[in-house]
């Protein structure tokens, strides 16, 4: 935190403005379809995060060891398993073990009735 | 042995490190904690048992406001964060009021969401979707407001203490946080809002 600049915050500033508005005009104009529109938001958002680390925490001027960033780099490894972790094997309970909404996916994914 | 003169000794600085490297260490299972909650939200997001999904909850000019103010609210704490290394408790201290304003506009703003979700008979029993909407917005609300009464105490300390080095560590910790809420944020703001009405 000492090395902290006027600078850093208005660049920050204005990048974190610039990336939130333009996730939430690609949202409320649609202007891609489904998976394409999430893809580009969720990438928005990574970007504002890793823009928020270095300009507002200012995580690149950590001085060695990076500790800090070991932490962060190890918890967000955990974070990725759980996460999709959980997304996948949710899925395919769902997929596998509901009646109605195997009925449904097949349908719509297989194109198959029951 | 609180130290008057302001020039940091190499052990305070080490110490401070130490102090800051604890405070990161908690923010980082603070993300853990907030990571599971956004996995039950989205495993449960279509599960609305009949009720209202997100795409009835999503208001956009409101949460963009929302989100604006929170992220305002960062920036002034860092330019409080400026001022107090150097060393002038005046303007420290406004732009530490004036990120009390953005956060308890912010929180005043999701609190009045709330209560028109429940006004409706949207409560977090109506759905699962609910459940996880409620828990996930709403713990992020709870470090909000726990920021908020942080934030009153580190302003009287400010004034009854003086930008001391003890002080100015103490406002490095809650810049920290608060930067880290907003990082959070912008998770509930993309994942939670916007992938919600797309």
């Amino acid at each position: 935190m000492h090395n902290a600049t006027l600078k850093s915050y208005i660049t920050g500033f204005i990048l974190s403005i610039i990336l939130t508005l333009a996730a939430y005009l690609a949202v409320m104009n649609h202007m891609f379809d489904g998976g394409v529109l999430l893809t580009i938001i969720l990438f928005f958002a990574f970007l504002q995060m890793l823009v928020q680390l270095v300009f507002f925490l200012h995580m690149a001027k950590e001085s060695r060891p990076h500790w800090n960033l070991v932490m962060l780099l190890s918890f967000a490894s955990v974070i990725f398993i759980m996460v999709v972790g959980s997304l996948w094997i949710m899925h395919h309970l769902n997929y596998n073990m509901s009646p109605m909404q195997m009925n449904n996916y097949l349908l719509k994914d297989e194109g198959m009735r029951k | 042995m609180r130290k008057t003169n302001h020039e940091l000794t190499q052990h305070e600085i080490e110490s401070n490190d130490k102090v800051h490297f604890g405070f990161w260490v908690y923010l980082m299972t603070d993300l853990l904690m907030f990571a599971a909650l956004f996995a039950t939200f989205s495993v449960l997001r279509n599960n609305t048992f009949g009720g209202i999904s997100m795409k009835d909850i999503f208001d956009g000019p409101f949460v963009l406001t929302e989100t604006m103010l929170l992220l305002t609210s960062s920036f002034t704490s860092g330019l409080a964060m400026l001022y107090a290394l150097g060393k002038n408790k005046k303007m420290t201290l406004i732009f530490l009021a004036l990120t009390f304003l953005l956060g308890a506009g912010f929180l005043g703003m999701e609190l009045n969401e709330f209560a028109k979700l429940f006004a409706e008979g949207n409560t977090p029993q109506r759905s699962a979707f609910l459940s996880s909407f409620f828990t996930l917005v709403g713990t992020h609300g709870l470090h909000i407001t726990a920021g908020l009464l942080w934030l009153t105490v580190c302003m009287a300390l400010v004034r009854s203490r003086g930008l001391t080095n003890n002080v100015i560590s103490k406002l490095t910790r809650f810049s920290m946080f608060w930067h880290f809420l907003d990082i959070v944020w912008i998770f509930i703001f993309t994942i939670v809002y916007l992938m919600g009405h797309a």
